[in-house]
């Protein structure tokens, strides 16, 4: 079985739930930029929750099937097309062969996922079908769709069936966030204290070069730093650190002006101080803001930003359980960021 | 005569010149051709150009060179 692309969108590109343990010798995470949306996309079609799916930015694909399938479409409200009559979000439809797939223009979100049945059978590279398209890794041929493409697709092995359907109070992420929730370190003291307050006090408007490596973010008040001597190899910007390594969701503030969250294809070190760094729970959340969004960040404690990770956990637990997915098994995923 | 606003498929940032300082790719009252360049909308460093569907003339823009536009709003009309 396999899928024709017709029209590949702006980036469409493959992704799973990523190839984390890389990220030491400069392979970053990849993977879904909103990971539960992927997640229920899978357990929509009956595939395991970390299965290969396409993830479609803003705009979507126009896609031929040439059997029969299952499909599903989760994250942003991208209103998927079965030649040309409208189908559901966050529900499995069936396709039949020569069947095109498309889309009506973005309604709210940013990142749609499109899983189907047996999922997009690309190669594994370093455990993980993701595209990492900076590195010319993974997915179909390490980069975006193009038009001409032919996807494999694997053999259906779930047992999900057309119409299964997610509760709206299920589809997490759907509303587009306000508030990014971000532990402060381990560089804030390098700004006054004045200037921290500013920070979380200013709307922050999404650049639209914001993309997988990371969310830019500008409009709020430029950062005040704290006089130093320079310490030897971190030059003599004050936004400059001897190199560190950059945790997955830390906050650079390069010039001390427009902060960078940076996300699922982001570089593993380099000589920006950090801010701090945006929790688990909400890097979703993030994949799903379109550019000039505004968001503020918002302060909190190692307590609270477990407490996010297991509300999160807990409904995805809910949409398991509401769908007869399994929910032991995923203990790996359960610590994964 | 029928007059179609057409909406913006997806969000960024709308230019209605290939470059600074070059024309503009149509002026109000030019004829357009299906697959015309009416601009481009820039977004995630790319340049995605947005094509004409309908062939007709163009009537007016709603969005200025240079300015912010969201996914489905109007962005030019179109007599066809």
């Amino acid at each position: 079985m396999a899928i024709e692309v017709l029209k590949a969108g702006l980036a469409t590109t493959v992704q799973d739930l990523g190839r984390p343990g890389h990220y030491d010798v400069g392979i970053p995470l990849s993977g879904a930029m909103d990971r539960f949306a992927l997640r229920v996309a899978n357990m929509l079609v009956g595939n395991d929750e970390g299965a290969a799916a396409l993830e479609c930015v803003f705009m979507g694909p126009s896609l031929r099937f040439s059997t029969d399938a299952l499909v599903a479409v989760t994250g942003a409200e991208l209103p998927p097309k079965l030649d040309g009559v409208p189908r559901p979000t966050w529900t499995s439809f069936a396709v039949a062969a020569g069947q095109v797939l498309s889309f009506d223009y973005l309604r709210r979100g940013a990142r749609a996922y499109v899983a189907v049945a047996g999922e997009i059978d690309v190669p594994l590279v370093l455990g993980s079908r993701s595209t990492y398209a900076l590195g010319a890794l993974g997915g179909l041929e390490g980069r975006a769709l193009k038009a001409g493409d032919v996807l494999p697709v694997g053999l259906p092995g779930g047992a999900a069936s057309v119409g299964q359907s997610v509760a709206d109070d299920l589809r997490r992420g759907s509303q587009t966030a306000t508030a990014l929730r971000m532990m402060p370190g381990l560089y804030h003291h390098r700004v006054t204290p004045d200037s921290l307050d500013g920070f979380f006090a200013d709307a922050w408007a999404v650049a639209p070069e914001a993309d997988r490596i990371g969310y830019r973010f500008r409009g709020g008040r430029p950062l005040a730093f704290v006089d130093r001597r320079p310490p030897f190899g971190a030059g003599s910007d004050p936004s400059n650190i001897v190199d560190s390594c950059y945790p997955y969701g830390s906050i650079q503030v390069p010039g001390g002006t427009e902060p960078i969250v940076l996300h699922r294809d982001a570089v593993s070190g380099g000589g920006y101080f950090m801010l701090g760094t945006v929790i688990s729970a909400d890097m979703d959340f993030i994949g799903q803001l379109q550019p000039h969004a505004k968001v503020q960040f918002t302060p909190v404690t190692m307590d609270e930003a477990l407490a996010a990770r297991r509300e999160r956990q807990a409904t995805l637990d809910r949409v398991r359980k509401a769908m007869g997915a399994p929910i032991e098994g995923s203990d790996t995923a359960r610590l994964a960021p | 005569m029928t007059v179609t606003t057409v909406a913006c498929p997806l969000p960024g940032t709308f230019y209605r010149r290939p470059a600074p300082g070059q024309a503009p790719f149509k002026e109000i009252g030019d004829a357009v051709a299906v697959g015309d360049t009416i601009g481009l909308i820039e977004v995630m460093k790319t340049f995605m150009p947005i094509e004409a569907e309908t062939a007709g003339t163009l009537q007016a823009f709603h969005v200025d060179d240079e300015e912010p536009v969201m996914a489905g709003q109007p962005l030019y009309d179109i007599d066809v």
